[in-house]
């Protein structure tokens, strides 16, 4: 792990939370607590509550039991040492905005009142472009862009407030492979430049597997945390799931294979 | 009719200067909407909401309609019926097929609402059809300062909200988890919408407000997207559309309303044109 920038104490604390949506118990009784650079990994089929969880720590979304701190303090709605990187939505073509406009909605974009950058705000602009190698395409409108270069520039935006947290859902959906390394590399190195943990929601955890400390495996109602070898197992899913589950290892990816049905796995986390 | 007449009752320009004397108020009028309604136009279209313009001009025109039948201020009746469309669809509908649905209910249900009230209301039908295709030139002065005052009010509160609204406009979320108050900025921007489409509906009629609320933006969108240039090319094409127009239409003896929405709709034409050109030449 690197810099602890945390003073060993954790920079996000979750205590026995619980969520429950339409009447089904998402999770409960989920205690995690994230130190500074750590990797984790959010993972588990569609509607165990990955994105809940992520709308919890942002303070959007209310949990029925427990509590969700950052740095100490309970989390609250808007927080801008929060970075956060959405799922990849390509924004169109004739949207009025360059690359560089995009990151600047992270320096400025919540501030009301004329809508004047500063040379202070310029600068701290160009420092981001040049952070995540968007020099090249900064100035192309950003509907032109690709979904790759669309989301380096998304990841400036979430730096742009120097976060002391990074939230990602689904940071790489869609993207080539080329552009997968890319984005997820800029992540890697914030938190090794900067101990910022990254709490990293995926359907696949194949394009991030090098980088993970730690996943946070959610299934119908239960949960298991650990590294990726002590998650990532047969035993332990196919306890998780309550059937058998196989967990093949080949050359260097991890399959799951066996997953119930009505879960809606990806095919590419269902080998 | 023979060509010569048409041309005449097209465009006259006989004592025009005594004519400019008597409508200035009203090309004033006319420059403050094209302006503002340019200004909203770039963000009527990145929030998906031309078919939202329509359906509060639908209302407006019924409450206005309701006003003239009453027999009072038409402005305040047209104020009325648009906030409410506004606010019933920036409740009802944040999600845009919501959205779509109740606009497409409020839409004939507000206009029959307005052509009831018009059936209803026994004065001269001129007043009548100027609610749907423009009247601007049988606006009274007060009324004119009230249509300014509000289009100006528009204006501020647009260019205080510019950054927090552009970032909601385009990523609702992240915008949230970054501390802007989405939920208010919509409503907010639906109240702008709903002002400036009342301001609208007295100058160019129910019908027509997309000819200064949405023309403008979309030719601007054709030939840049910077986002700096968009808006103030924009802002430009409505002060023209709305201008020119009135200059051309008050020798005639012709409603304005014609004249601005052919002006906007040729330069969004021209714009398409030089936007398609354009991308030719990149790639």
């Amino acid at each position: 792990m690197s810099p602890s920038a945390d003073g060993g104490a954790g920079i996000l604390t979750i205590r026995g939370a619980a969520l429950a949506l339409g009447g089904r118990t998402l999770w409960s009784g989920l205690d995690l607590v994230l130190r500074g650079g750590e990797f984790l990994a959010v993972l588990g089929a569609n509607g165990t509550g990955k994105t809940s969880l992520l709308r919890a720590i942002l303070g959007q979304q209310r949990l029925d039991a427990g509590g969700i701190e950052l740095d100490g303090r309970a989390v609250r709605r808007g927080d801008r040492r929060i970075g956060y990187v959405p799922q990849q939505k390509l924004i169109q073509p004739g949207t009025p905005m360059r690359g560089r406009d995009l990151i600047g909605l992270g320096v400025n974009g919540h501030r009301f009142g004329p809508p004047i950058t500063t040379r202070g705000e310029r600068g701290r602009i160009d420092e981001l472009v040049a952070a995540v190698g968007a020099e090249r395409y900064a100035d192309e409108p950003v509907g032109n862009l690709s979904g790759g270069e669309q989301q380096r520039l998304r990841v400036g935006q979430a730096l742009a407030g120097d976060p002391r947290l990074l939230l990602c859902d689904e940071p790489l959906i869609s993207l080539d492979l080329q552009h997968q390394r890319g984005v997820s590399g800029l992540l890697d190195a914030r938190r090794r430049d900067h101990g910022t943990p990254v709490v990293f929601v995926t359907h696949d955890v194949n394009p991030v597997l090098g980088m993970v400390d730690r996943i946070l495996y959610l299934a119908a109602g239960g949960y298991r945390i650990g590294t990726p070898d002590e998650v990532l197992r047969s035993e332990v899913l196919t306890g998780l799931y309550g059937t058998p589950v196989e967990v093949i290892r080949s050359g260097g990816r991890i399959i799951v294979a066996g997953l119930p049905q009505h879960t809606d796995h990806h095919p590419e986390h269902d080998g | 009719m023979n060509g010569a007449d048409l041309w005449n009752r097209m465009f006259s320009f006989e004592d025009y200067g005594a004519l400019l004397q008597l409508v200035q108020n009203s090309i004033i009028a006319g420059a403050v909407l094209g302006i503002v309604g340019g200004l909203i136009g770039v963000f009527i279209l990145q929030r998906d909401m031309a078919f939202a313009v329509h359906g509060i001009s639908e209302l407006s025109f019924a409450g206005a309609a309701g006003a003239l039948l009453l027999g009072v201020n038409v402005v305040a009746g047209s104020l009325v019926g648009s906030l409410a469309a506004a606010l019933i669809i920036g409740l009802l509908g944040s999600r845009a097929r919501d959205r779509n649905s109740i606009i497409g209910v409020l839409m004939p249900a507000g206009l029959g609402l307005g052509i009831l009230f018009l059936a209803l209301y026994p004065g001269r039908s001129g007043n009548q059809f100027g609610l749907l295709t423009g009247q601007i030139i049988a606006v009274d002065s007060p009324q004119l300062g009230l249509l300014i005052g509000i289009s100006l009010l528009v204006l501020l509160v647009l260019l205080l909200v510019w950054r927090p609204l552009t970032f909601d406009s385009l990523d609702a979320d992240v915008a949230a988890a970054r501390g802007v108050p989405s939920r208010w900025l919509s409503l907010g921007f639906m109240v702008l919408l709903g002002l400036i489409v009342a301001v609208s509906v007295q100058i160019i009629g129910a019908l027509l407000v997309m000819a200064l609320l949405v023309t403008p933006a979309a030719a601007a969108l054709r030939v840049s997207a910077s986002p700096v240039l968009v808006p103030v090319l924009s802002m430009l094409f409505g002060f023209v559309s709305a201008v020119g127009g009135i200059l051309l239409a008050i020798g005639g003896s012709l409603p304005i309303s014609p004249y601005i929405t052919t002006i906007s709709f040729l330069i969004y034409l021209g714009c398409r044109v030089l936007g398609a050109r354009r991308n030719r030449v990149r790639s």
